[in-house]
């Protein structure tokens, strides 16, 4: 293949093998780091640098828009079209709490997934990693490790040498 | 010295065969969907679900033309096979929320290999219930009646029944179940495509392999592993578990509010929304379980699906049975001690009035016959397992035929006394709907990862770890 590089990429077979690489990379400084693990592999997030996710902020404000909002649509719809019930009062609001405990769980939801492809950046059906040979067995049973060429410490003989190091199953460059 | 015994010994049986590694697994579970294993069990299944499909079709257009006098619902028992179908279905729903969302947040790993299955088995239990209500209508072409928003009369909802809560409830249900499932099958759905090409898959082609990839590729987002894609993803899951711990609840307590705040007596009970939880709860057990053992065999999972699972899930059986027992015994508790006539009418009236047998054959099936599994040896026979959840399932219907039925059937003033005599469009489109439910499984089965391959992947190695130390 021709064209430019956009950084170095390993294999794994064990995700022991791979923890011990990603430590081994990331204590010789480097940052501009992607790893692909075919399941959450503990440790992973840490080694990364990875900031912390923030779904949880965004689910927990979608929690007060639903529950706000569904609370507010039971009260201006008891008011915009009064029934008296047996004399009850128009503000009845222990009747409002089923819908607003189901509305605020619906809206979390969509919220959180909808959230969740955004920061993902999916769906995005290209990407320069699924040229990498073998990377198909990311989804099923191989850890890969990549150094981006922008890190700032890359060097395409230098970076090769530590990863080869880590004793990986194959190293790959990663196509534009 | 002799050694101290470790306070929580390890269970001797692990909940994945030994040797299973990540990519047996993969290859295992993938080879399913890819490959279409065991047509000649699958066809036949499928064609007769198939063929039910089609008599509920029938159904539902007869109702439609006929109106739902073709049912045997009139007054007093206006209700009939809807609600109880509806009430039915929605409980085996649960089990499927129960177990991957409740059991996760339990740390239970037991669940792993039975939630993707169980989940699909809440969406499809939900498409049947749902239909109920909405054919129940009469006129279902204003369902979206049900809905808030701004129509030409001014009216809204009523926001206090618990009849309009219903319809907040199942369909967040519905849609959150839905989520949830299918944010689990992301990764799954990657392998797929990614495994789609690859040479070991038996049977398939250049055409197909690419076109396999193809659809899996769309239908998996481009998923690709990213340890910063895992890292938003478990944090996703993992609430959207906690918030469908809560909702599970809260859909069937709004189902058993649905009678509770009605005056019926047999039905104005204050034990009616957990009793209809738990029922719920035990119903969805039987019903995974009715589904599980076949399809175990059938696809040679028994080293995913141990028999091991098979026994717990007859310990939970146990226990909501026994909740559920609790509630009848609840309900004939209240029934003689309030000294209501009505009440005691209602609760001798079960017993002994025209519906007498089924609420017979609903002990039989519902208290009597789970207790068969006190036996550890009942609990891991899996012929006697099934044909218990089997029972089980009937017994449950019986149980909301009874609830909805008898309450009715004799109101408060002798005059205004009936009987219900559910006819063949009554029990066709019940059986038509459990063929549209079976259908949708084998199609689940057969182009879907049954199990989590992404999540036995996790538990395989944390196996492995537990076995060398």
């Amino acid at each position: 293949m021709s064209g430019p590089r956009t950084g170095l990429i390993a294999r794994f077979e064990s995700p022991d093998a791979f923890l011990a690489a990603l430590r081994r990379v990331h204590d010789a400084g480097y940052t501009r780091l992607e790893a692909f693990a075919p399941y959450p592999v503990e440790g992973m997030d840490e080694l990364l640098r990875l900031p912390p996710t923030p779904v949880a902020w965004i689910m927990g404000a979608a929690a007060i828009a639903g529950s706000s909002g569904a609370y507010g649509l039971q009260y201006w719809a008891t008011h915009d079209y009064p029934i008296n019930v047996g004399g009850r009062p128009l503000h009845s609001w222990p009747a409002f709490i089923p819908i607003t405990f189901e509305l605020t769980v619906l809206t979390v939801s969509i919220t959180g997934v909808v959230a969740l492809l955004w920061l993902c950046g999916l769906p995005r059906l290209h990407h320069a990693v699924f040229h990498v040979r073998g990377f198909e067995h990311a989804s099923q049973d191989r850890f890969f490790l990549r150094i981006r060429a922008e890190d700032p410490r890359f060097d395409t003989e230098k970076t090769r040498a530590l990863l080869a190091a880590t004793d990986p199953e194959a190293i790959e460059e990663v196509p534009a | 010295m002799p050694e101290s015994p470790p306070i929580f010994p390890p269970t001797a049986e692990p909940i994945v065969a030994a040797g299973e590694t990540l990519e047996s697994v993969t290859r295992h579970i993938a080879s399913i969907p890819l490959e279409h294993p065991h047509p000649k069990f699958w066809w036949p299944v499928f064609g007769l679900s198939f063929c039910l499909v089609l008599l509920l079709a029938v159904s539902i257009g007869w109702l439609f033309l006929r109106g739902v006098g073709a049912w045997g619902i009139n007054i007093p028992v206006a209700w009939g096979f809807a609600i109880v179908n509806f009430v039915w279905w929605i409980g085996i729903g649960h089990a499927g929320t129960f177990i991957s969302a409740i059991l996760l947040l339990l740390n239970q790993q037991w669940r792993t290999s039975i939630n993707r299955l169980t989940e699909a088995m809440t969406l499809f239990a939900v498409a049947c219930a749902a239909m109920f209500p909405l054919l129940h209508l009469g006129r279902p072409q204003y369902f979206y009646w049900l809905l808030p928003y701004p129509d030409t009369m001014g009216v809204w909802p009523q926001f206090r029944s618990p009849l309009v809560w219903d319809v907040f409830a199942v369909s967040t249900y519905g849609i959150v179940s839905l989520l949830f499932w299918y944010v689990g099958l992301l990764p799954d759905l990657a392998a797929l495509r990614d495994r789609a090409g690859a040479a070991s898959v038996r049977g398939s082609t250049p055409f197909l392999s690419s076109l396999r990839a193809r659809i899996y590729g769309i239908m998996s987002f481009g998923w690709r592993g990213d340890a910063h894609h895992w890292q938003h993803y478990e944090k996703v899951y993992i609430i959207l578990a906690g918030l469908a711990t809560p909702l599970v609840v809260s859909v069937h307590s709004i189902v058993g509010l649905d009678f509770a705040i009605a005056l019926v007596p047999g039905w104005h009970s204050t034990i009616f929304p957990p009793y209809f939880v738990a029922g719920a709860i035990y119903s969805g057990f039987a019903m995974v379980l009715t589904l599980v053992i076949p399809l175990r065999r059938v696809y040679h999972l028994k080293n995913y699906i141990t028999t091991r699972h098979l026994e717990l899930m007859a310990k939970v059986l146990m226990v909501t049975g026994w909740i559920v027992i609790y509630g009848y015994y609840a309900e004939f508790y209240a029934a003689w001690r309030s000294g209501d006539i009505y009440e005691a009418y209602m609760a001798a009236n079960r017993a002994v009035g025209p519906y007498a047998p089924w609420f017979w054959l609903l002990v039989a099936c519902n208290l009597l016959s789970p207790q068969v599994l006190w036996f550890k040896s009942m609990r891991r026979h899996t012929i006697v397992l099934w044909i218990i959840s089997i029972t089980v399932n009937i017994g449950m219907w019986l149980e909301r035929f009874i609830i909805v039925v008898t309450s009715l059937h004799r109101d408060f003033l002798p005059s205004s006394w009936g009987m219900f005599h559910p006819t063949f469009w009554d029990w066709s489109t019940f059986i038509g709907t459990i063929g549209f439910f079976c259908a949708l499984v084998f199609l689940f089965v057969r182009y879907l990862p049954a199990i989590s391959m992404s999540e036995m992947r996790k538990l395989v190695v944390h196996e492995k770890e537990s076995e060398l130390s």
